[in-house]
Parts: C-alpha cells; structure tokens; sequence
C-alpha cells in the first residue's frame, strides 16, 4: 500500500524503485506488454519468484506497477502517473531548455541551421 | 481485462467529491488536461460527451471530441463508462472503448483515483491515451496528474 503523508513526497519512492536494474528491466517489460501475472514476469528473470516479488512490491508501492485481478489472476500494470510527474517536476521545469540550447547547438555545429 | 487494458493510478490529497465533481462537471472539467468540457448524463444509458472549446475547434477539433455511454454511476466512488474518440473517420471506427474511474478513500484524508482504460480492438485510442502520439499530450498520465495538481494548488500545470 502508497501511504502518502503530507510535506513527503512520493519522488523519494519513485527514485528508489527506479535506481535498480531488475525493476527498470521490470518496467521494461511490462511497457513493452501489459497486464501480466508474476510468472510470466518471473519467466523474463534470472531470480526466484520471491525475489521478483520483492522487486515488484518496491514498484507497487512507488505507485509505478499497479496490480488488479482478472479471475484468479493477478495481473501488473505498468502506472505512467508517477513518471509523468516527475517529467513535470524534474525534466520539464529544469532540463528542456538546456536540452533545447544543446539540441541548438548540435544542429548549428552540424551546419543543419 | 488483457494487455490491451490500460491502468493509471494518481494520489490525490482530495475529497472523493472534490474529484467526482472534477471528472464530471464541465465547470472543472475544461480546466484541467486537455480542456474538454465533460457533459454527463449520469445515469445507466445516459450519454456522455465532452466538448470542445473554441480554442481546440479553432484547432481543428470536432465540436463533440468524444462520446460515450455511461453504464453505472455510483458517485462519489465508481464511475463505468464508454469512451470513443471522434476527430476522425478511422479512430470513430474502432468503436466504443470501456472506462472505469475508481476513487477510494485512503489513510489520511487522501484518495486513489484508478483509471482502467479497456482497449482491445482499439490501437489508435490506445496509442493516444498512452500519450504515445508526438504533439498530442500525454495522454491519460498528463491528464490525471494535471487533475491532481489543479486539486491540490488550484493551478494547472504550467504551458498547458
């Protein structure tokens, strides 16, 4: 379960979660195909079910897999929410228009303006 | 429910009304996202449309962006509907797509609100509300975390 308290932001959970190769490779998968069960995920991995359990509830509670039942099965989402907020928080507010100068820059220097 | 299913899920420091009345009235409605004015007919049958504003039909938009079908209304919690897209022949024809907006309650005043979109059979519409399309948003992502900062700060996310 999220617990969200007021003045902590979920950044910290989000950043957490993401700063792992096997739930990056996670994500990965479940973006590439959605709504799956733990045993096709734990197909994809060289890991024992209860460590990708492990790794999948570290990204349930960053709110970036969100799971729901289909019959019997339990299946992931991948939940797009919590990285489009930080794209809003981190990317778009302090990166894009460095990004755009450099992106500038290369076209300039590649004699494509 | 399959891997044409799309979920999304948002914490909203929020009463659940606050956020019924955000996805379903127009006054709200048109201020967050992509601005559609939402017109329900919140009863099972009862249609649903949302609306462009002047500035998205000067852009090219249809009068009616989307509509849609309401088949159960249970405010302030569950709301299941269907959702088609209408800016063109080819995503008209992928027909009705399902929707389901779940808001509970949770520890400490603050509110899920789920979002299950169910696409089978509709790639266009799963391509748009993925935020997938270069120039067309973000899709239901933007959409719900711009709704939880307008319910939160009262503004809109900055260039939107």
């Amino acid at each position: 379960m999220v617990t969200y308290s007021c003045g902590v932001s979920d950044d910290d959970r989000v950043f957490k979660a993401l700063a792992d190769p096997t739930r990056r490779f996670l994500l990965d998968l479940l973006f590439a195909r959605d709504g799956r069960t733990l045993t096709e995920l734990e197909s994809e991995l060289e890991m024992t079910r209860f460590g990708v359990m492990k790794h999948l509830r570290v990204l349930e509670e960053a709110n970036l897999v969100v799971t729901r039942r289909s019959g019997r099965e339990k299946l992931h989402f991948l939940n797009r929410v919590p990285i489009r907020e930080i794209h809003d928080r981190w990317i778009d507010k302090y990166t894009e228009p460095h990004v755009t100068a450099l992106v500038e820059l290369k076209d300039h220097l590649e004699g494509k303006s | 429910m399959s891997t044409d299913t799309q979920v999304y899920r948002v914490f909203i420091n929020a009463p659940a009304q606050a956020i019924w009345d955000a996805i379903t009235t127009p006054e709200i409605s048109r201020q967050y996202g992509y601005r559609a004015i939402a017109d329900y007919d919140l009863r099972p049958g009862g249609a649903y449309a949302g609306r462009a504003d002047a500035d998205m039909q000067a852009f090219g938009m249809p009068e009616t962006v989307v509509d849609g079908e309401v088949i159960e209304a249970d405010p302030p919690h569950k709301l299941v509907q269907t959702w088609r897209f209408l800016w063109s022949d080819e995503i008209k024809a992928e027909g009705p797509t399902r929707l389901t907006w779940e808001i509970k309650e949770q520890p400490g005043g603050v509110c899920s609100l789920t979002l299950t979109h169910e696409l089978a059979g509709a790639p266009l519409h799963a391509e748009q509300v993925a935020g997938a399309i270069e120039g067309a948003g973000g899709g239901w992502a933007y959409v719900l975390s711009d709704l939880k900062t307008l319910l939160e700060t009262g503004k809109c996310l900055p260039g939107a």
